[in-house]
């Protein structure tokens, strides 16, 4: 059989712009209108706290705050994001390690850390919309953020411990 | 002395080392963590360069073509595309590289082997302008009948993979078979004279991929001295530096490999795969060239070898075993990278830890046309290991004896051949105890709940038979140090044992020692980080480098303080002068005196091995694990809720008890997948079916057991330092097994084909109601 690939279609010129606050400050892209804003966050403003992964909203590395909901910036445009108030990994940690931060590294909960921020983002919106989850709660909350080095364990302890120091007035 | 750690925790019991040092043997938080928990962490895709050139790979649908054109004029006409380069713009011959055999091409050599082998890279100013040129050149190709499995590659009229060109001198080159590897000993004849029973089966472990986190890449960069500088997430960046040094012909010194982090690699990012490409391309271009890969190009690049292993295994009336022959067949891909050597690492175990009189043990590797298998975490031995497990149970089950008593039956004591022969290969650690304590941990005589079952397994695998590892410690005049060790910290937590062990040897406090690595201009050589052996030989490196500042420190401090050398002594942290005990960092401080300067240890720990055996020399360790596991099946959909996993490795010493428990729990969860849910799915193109995320499940947050524990087997019997052993792989070796046997421990129905989803369980159970033989 002989088979031809090839595809003349090109990529998109449209370009847009884009100005959102992150991290608590006002920032502006231009972008191609396809641009994810997983792409523009990391290519545009920087921050390459959000990892790709999948690109395709299953593994979870990507995982930042949309208005305070925790999405896959994999799979929301950069023009999606306009006018609207995203937290990024960067953002969690801008007066030294948060308090979920360091249980993560109190639980052993770091391997190779390329699914860690994720990790850290989704936690701590779980942790704001529900300050005291079970072991249950934190697995279901937690299922769409993948960690290869399994170190599944680790985190549900480090969330289970920062929720009693949220909880008992610490910080 | 020996002492099993005891159950003291929930979730793990790790930690009650009677190592003394102030931090070796302590749950030391991770080196780099900081870094890692808030995005500051670079992994290579994080990492700038200026001017960059943007590359991306065209591929083919198919997994075995002829191409016959490929058309570069719409690609190039996209602004912002540079180039297009396909194989027939590279030297004649193309150039290839790899580890036995030197058989992988840069670019595909007019046929692709694989689905995913490269035929051209867009090189572009930008990514979006790369994916388009690719998307946009036109590649013709004649698909050729490929061979996907292993009846197609070991027909005898079977259409070869490679050109038997390129295996010159090998006797079998006219076949598929790239390597075989036979272990005999004793006489089985003899053996079936007493034996009472004999249980024969196949087993199947299939293809699975690595799917690390981080998909990884690499940037090259031309550098002005007509050398090569690239950034790569390898785990072993000077077996790089040299295949670049060969296929460009640049001595070493100006081949220079940067390796980020790593962000995960289990095996995956040992061996040159898509780095010779890009670092021809920036060579050509002149410019820095930046492939950065998607997770589908991951799993077309990284895989472990699918096995078909039939066993035939007798035993006496009282279940000891007296002999054991095994075919195994393992599905390598179109290149042969490490998959030979997988094949015959992973057979030489295959008759598993136990007393065997007699034994006959026949692998082969098997090229199809597919992604290359490579080393993953357990190398060969979770493959035989199902096998061999599975084995034991069914031999226990026709003789009426439990999976833990005959296994205690069967087990090798401490110093007992296991493999025996020209190279035998003997017990090196109390391994019963492992056993033992699984079935304590998992409460093996506790009544069950119905549809429950519990099944136990042992597994081993060998650590590096030979290896070189280098380090320098410099301890600086304020009493800090850098460690350099060329250990690629890949999650494993190597740079935080080597901060624990220079701040114990000399003294120093935790947070002044830095470590350096991943780079091979500035950090001493280092052969591998793999085989779970850098605790081992680089910890000991690290520890002779300290010895090494420990006596300059000592030699100079006599010199400058006017007192013979013989009246001052060192040890760990401290020098011992007439006038009593000094802090190292102190004697230094003053032996350094007004011009300053700082002591420079070299610590090398080399292994030679024995060229005459099988594997390249006596491993210098075996890991080994019991795991024992309890689970429900829910026979009316098939799917397995494990109620709980009790992993124990025997680990000689735990340097680092949270990092112990984090690699055995990772493993041991890494292990449900390939038992539970992952398989690659190959159609009759050879294509991948699912690739990706999407369609290929590994384990989540939802499918860790409902109890899982970890515990560890404290001896102090390693070779490496404090007597450890390496332990990063053990959880998963036998994970199989134990599933296996619990699931038959539940239903009555024995399952041999993994993995054990829930369509493979009910279609098992539903067979068995309708009384169809398993």
């Amino acid at each position: 059989m002989t088979s031809t690939t090839g595809n003349q279609q090109p990529a998109s010129t449209d370009q847009q712009n884009v100005t959102c606050t992150v991290n608590g400050s006002e920032r502006s892209m231009f972008v191609p209108t396809e641009r994810t804003l997983l792409d523009g966050l990391r290519d545009e403003l920087g921050l390459t706290g959000s990892k790709k992964c999948c690109a395709e909203g299953e593994c979870g590395a990507c995982t930042i705050l949309l208005d305070g909901r925790a999405v896959n910036s994999c799979l929301v445009l950069c023009s999606e994001a306009d006018g609207r108030e995203i937290t990024t990994i960067e953002g969690l940690s801008q007066d030294g390690l948060s308090d979920l931060q360091e249980e993560f590294l109190n639980a052993g909960a770091v391997q190779c850390g390329f699914c860690i921020p994720g990790q850290v983002v989704s936690a701590e919106y779980l942790l704001r919309t529900n300050p005291e989850p079970s072991v249950e709660q934190i697995r279901e909350s937690m299922s769409g953020n993948l960690c290869r080095c399994a170190g599944y364990e680790r985190i549900v302890c480090a969330v289970q411990a920062t929720a009693a120091r949220r909880t008992c007035g610490h910080d | 002395m020996t002492e099993a750690i005891q159950h003291t925790a929930p979730s793990h019991s790790h930690g009650d080392s009677t190592v003394s040092g102030r931090n070796v043997g302590q749950p030391v938080l991770r080196y780099g963590g900081e870094d890692r928990t808030t995005g500051a962490q670079r992994f290579v895709a994080d990492l700038e360069f200026t001017n960059a050139l943007q590359v991306a790979l065209v591929t083919i649908p198919v997994g075995c073509a002829e191409i016959t054109g490929i058309d570069k004029a719409a690609a190039l006409r996209i602004p912002g595309v540079v180039d297009v380069v396909a194989g027939v713009d590279l030297p004649s011959p193309m150039p290839r590289f790899g580890v036995s055999h030197q058989d992988r091409p840069v670019l595909a050599d007019g046929r692709v082997n694989f689905h995913g082998e490269p035929v051209a890279a867009v090189l572009a100013e930008t990514a979006e302008a790369a994916y388009a040129g690719a998307r946009a050149v036109h590649v013709d190709f004649n698909e050729l009948p490929g061979v996907y499995t292993l009846d197609s590659a070991l027909a005898p009229e079977a259409q070869l993979v490679q050109d038997p060109a390129l295996r010159p001198g090998d006797p079998l080159a006219d076949t598929n078979v790239i390597k075989d590897a036979l272990y005999t000993w004793g006489d089985i004849a003899a053996e079936e004279e007493r034996t009472a029973t004999v249980v024969e089966n196949t087993y199947t472990f299939p293809m699975v991929t690595h799917f690390p986190i981080e998909p990884g890449g690499t940037v090259a960069i031309p550098t002005d001295n007509g050398g090569i500088e690239v950034y790569s997430p390898v785990q072993h960046p000077y077996l790089l530096q040299q295949t670049l040094a060969k296929l460009l012909g640049l001595p070493l010194n100006k081949v220079r490999v940067c390796a980020p982090d790593p962000g995960g690699a289990f095996g995956g990012k040992q061996n040159p795969k898509l780095e010779p490409l890009v670092a021809i391309l920036a060579l050509r271009t002149g410019r820095t060239c930046r492939l950065i890969l998607s997770l589908e190009e991951t799993f077309q690049s990284m895989r472990r070898a699918g096995c078909r292993i039939t066993a035939r295994t007798g035993f006496t009336e009282q279940g000891h075993l007296t002999f054991h022959e095994v075919k195994a067949d393992f599905l390598i891909g179109a290149y042969a990278d490490v998959a030979p050597r997988v094949m015959s690492k992973g057979t030489y175990v295959a008759a598993g830890p136990y007393r065997m009189p007699a034994v006959r043990v026949a692998g082969r590797a098997v090229l199809t046309n597919t992604t290359p298998s490579t080393a993953f975490r357990g190398y060969g031995s979770p493959q035989v290991t199902w096998a061999t497990e599975s084995q034991l149970d069914a031999g226990a089950r026709a003789l009426g004896l439990d999976g833990l008593e005959i296994r205690r039956r069967n087990l090798v004591g401490n110093g007992e051949a296991f493999v025996r022969g020209e190279c035998e290969a003997k017990a090196d650690g109390e391994w019963i105890q492992s056993l033992e304590k699984a079935a304590e941990l998992i409460g093996w005589d506790q009544p069950l709940a119905p549809n429950r079952g519990r099944g136990i397994a042992v597994g081993i695998k060998p650590g590096a038979t030979s290896g070189l590892s280098q380090s320098l410690v410099r301890l600086l005049f304020d009493g800090s140090a850098i460690v350099y060790a060329g250990t690629s910290d890949m999650g494993q937590g190597a740079r935080t044992l080597w901060q624990q062990i220079v701040s114990d040897e000399l003294g120093v406090e935790l947070d002044k020692v830095s470590v350096v690595s991943g780079d091979t201009s500035t950090v001493p050589f280092d052969l591998q980080t793999s085989a779970s052996r850098s605790t081992v030989f680089m910890g000991s490196a690290a520890v002779l480098a300290c010895q090494d500042v420990r006596r300059r420190v000592l030699e100079l401090y006599a010199e400058t303080h006017g007192i013979p050398e013989e009246q001052l002594s060192e040890e760990p942290g401290l020098l011992v002068t007439p006038d009593g005990e000094v802090s190292l960092p102190e004697a230094a401080r003053a032996a350094l005196g007004s011009l300053r300067g700082e002591f420079i240890g070299q610590g090398t720990r080399r292994l030679r091995g024995k060229g005459h055996h099988p594997l390249g020399g006596d491993a210098a360790f075996y890991e080994f694990n019991a795991t024992a596991i309890e689970v429900e099946v829910d026979r009316e959909t098939g799917e397995l809720l494990l109620t709980k996993h009790v992993t124990v490795s025997d680990v000689g010493t735990e340097l680092n008890p949270l990092q112990v428990v984090s690699q055995d729990e990772g493993a041991a969860i890494m292990g449900l997948g390939h038992s539970q849910m992952e398989q690659l799915l190959i159609d009759d193109h050879g294509r991948i079916r699912n690739l990706g995320a999407l369609d290929y499940r590994i384990p989540t947050f939802k499918d860790v057991p409902v109890e899982l524990i970890s515990a560890a087997i404290e001896n102090h019997d390693g070779p490496g330092p404090y007597g450890s052993k390496g332990i990063s792989e053990g959880a998963l070796l036998c994970t199989a097994g134990a599933l296996g046997s619990a699931v038959a421990a539940a239903t009555g129905v024995v399952f041999r084909d993994l993995p054990l989803t829930p369509e493979t369980v009910w279609t098992g159970l539903q067979a068995a109601d309708l009384g169809q033989p398993d």
